[in-house]
């Protein structure tokens, strides 16, 4: 449906891209990098040898309680920061630093405030040095697959919250990256916008065919939308369960009525309250 | 709720006249913002005038004061003789000092804002110098340049450098502190030089616009040190030669002087940052 109006955006036919393999990830953080206002204290473990695949064009979610080191993971694989031990793949390439093929979308609003909505998400194309006219189609017609043409010329501090991390997340997918990393981006927005929000991102995935790996602490939220979570544990961060998600696609927000919806969400929470338990009591 | 509202009605009653008067008030003065402004300065000028004319003297003494009357005439004076050159010669060495302050301080401090080896390297002199007042400075003005309207310009600059540099150096602080924006910039595939030219540089405007404006006000501040070093114009130049023969109004109309020239100059600066930045929106208590 939304290729017939938008020419530019195809849903790719060829092999997918976006293999992620994650292998023995470890990543401890001692005084000197971290913890400068607590001098002398003990290394933290953040992550523990963290081991997984995720397949081309696969959804998956990290899902986790706060300080499992899920975001920590993601940085790692967007190669924001280094692991401690172990190493990430994209498409069979070594992470060292990070890319345009790593796209990401920030959990804090994160558009430049000093350029329109329309300048944010013609940023990645400028840097990769694609002429004008083009760019010009392109974000046109992202920004129409997100509902934002009419708010291109406005400036970040115009816009709500959901549109802001609407323009994040085009921004990201207007560079066709293999991969798009996206770190608990509705957290925080209110319920509706994040429901809508989720509905979209859902739509966007099945014409882009984009592998995503969404971080979140909110069951539902994973239930929803992965094919596959990874439930992380605490102290230390690892992977405690893998789950694969077999509700039927195309989700719509109604699903969340169904009891297998609810089914899932409860063999979910069963597995992680154990862990936020845990994290509560450190 | 209900046990509140005979109380206030009578209440009503009673001020609604005064209400409707500090109403008025409020309008006449307070609605519109120049209007605002207008009732300070008459409120100023009225006051020093009152506090003149009463002789009025406890620890400051207003009893040898030059009153805003006085001033009047002395700027009068200074109006029908020949303004235009003193004028104009200040404006002049306060402009480019302003100017040359401007580029090297903002070049320089987005420079060691954004280099850790520029820093190390720059820094410690710089700090040792910022500190000096420019009047410590009039000996070696004298000394190390040609002439004195170069030196005069040195003084200024000197005025004026210093808040550029801090404020840019803080201000590429600032926004690379901010890390998110700086991996929005990492994670699109942009270059060192790409962040800073898209990223770094638009971040930290607003800090170098506060240097810029302070920049301004400060190498005014500066004019009537420079002013001392030499020649026979200048508008720091009267306030100083007025002092020297104890002619008295004419230095309050020079402080004078300089104050509106000076705050004329930094709403001019101010007001074109303000075009640079069109995304900033400020909204404050009050609007």
């Amino acid at each position: 449906m939304i290729s017939e109006t938008l020419p530019k955006i195809k849903t790719p036919t060829g092999p997918l891209k976006g293999a992620v393999n994650v292998e023995g990830v470890s990543m401890v953080f001692n005084e000197s990098s971290k913890k400068r206002s607590r001098p002398r204290s003990e290394p933290v473990h953040v992550l523990d040898s963290v081991n997984f695949q995720i397949k081309p064009g696969e959804f998956a979610c990290l899902l986790g309680p706060s300080g499992c080191g899920k975001s920590t993971l993601l940085n790692i694989i967007a190669g924001f920061i280094k692991p401690t031990a172990g190493y990430v793949m994209v498409d069979q390439q070594p992470v060292t630093k990070p890319g345009a093929d790593r796209g990401f979308v920030f959990q804090q609003y994160s558009l430049l405030p000093w350029k329109t909505t329309y300048q944010n998400v013609e940023l990645g194309l400028k840097i990769k040095g694609i002429p004008k006219a083009e760019r010009q189609d392109m974000v046109g017609e992202y920004l129409n697959l997100v509902g934002l043409a009419k708010y291109r010329n406005a400036y970040p501090k115009e816009l709500s919250g959901g549109m802001k991390q609407r323009a994040s997340i085009v921004r990201a997918l207007v560079n066709s990256p293999s991969v798009l990393l996206m770190d608990e981006p509705f957290a925080a927005l209110d319920a509706q916008t994040r429901h809508m929000m989720q509905a979209l991102l859902l739509e966007v995935w099945e014409t882009l065919k984009t592998t995503i790996v969404f971080v979140t602490h909110d069951i539902e939220e994973a239930v929803f939308l992965g094919d596959r979570i990874f439930v992380m544990g605490v102290q230390p961060g690892r992977i405690k369960a893998e789950l694969p998600i077999s509700l039927h696609r195309p989700r719509h927000l109604d699903d969340v009525m169904t009891p297998e919806f609810t089914r899932t969400s409860r063999q979910v929470f069963d597995l992680i309250r154990e862990e936020t338990l845990k994290s509560m009591e450190s | 709720m209900a046990s509140t509202f005979p109380k206030s009605r009578t209440q009503d009653g009673h001020s609604a006249s005064e209400a409707k008067l500090s109403r008025t008030l409020t309008n006449l003065f307070f609605a519109n913002r120049a209007l605002t402004r207008c009732l300070s300065l008459i409120l100023f000028f009225g006051i020093w005038q009152t506090l003149c004319m009463t002789g009025f003297k406890f620890f400051i003494n207003f009893q040898l004061l030059p009153s805003p009357v006085e001033v009047l005439e002395a700027t009068v004076e200074f109006f029908t003789s020949e303004p235009g050159v003193h004028i104009r010669s200040s404006f002049y060495r306060v402009l480019v000092g302003f100017a040359v302050a401007s580029l090297l301080g903002t070049i320089l401090g987005l420079f060691i804002g954004w280099f850790r080896i520029v820093e190390d390297l720059m820094m410690p002199w710089l700090e040792l110098l910022r500190p000096i007042p420019a009047v410590a400075w009039i000996p070696l003005a004298i000394l190390m340049f040609p002439t004195a309207e170069t030196g005069m310009i040195y003084i200024t600059f000197i005025g004026a450098f210093f808040p550029v540099l801090i404020s840019t150096i803080r201000a590429v602080e600032n926004i690379l502190h901010d890390i998110v924006l700086i991996r929005v910039g990492q994670c699109l595939g942009a270059n060192k030089w790409f962040i800073f030219k898209d990223i770094v540089l638009p971040g930290a405007l607003p800090g170098i616009a506060s240097g810029l404006t302070i920049g301004m006000g400060n190498a005014w501040f500066c004019l009537v040190t420079a002013e001392i070093l030499a020649g026979r114009y200048g508008v720091g130049y009267i306030t100083w030669e007025s002092y020297v023969t104890s002619n008295y109004p004419p230095i309050v109309m020079g402080m004078l002087l300089i104050g509106l020239m000076g705050a004329l100059s930094s709403w001019v600066v101010g007001r074109g940052m303000q075009a640079l930045m069109p995304w900033r929106v400020i909204n404050k208590q009050g609007t």
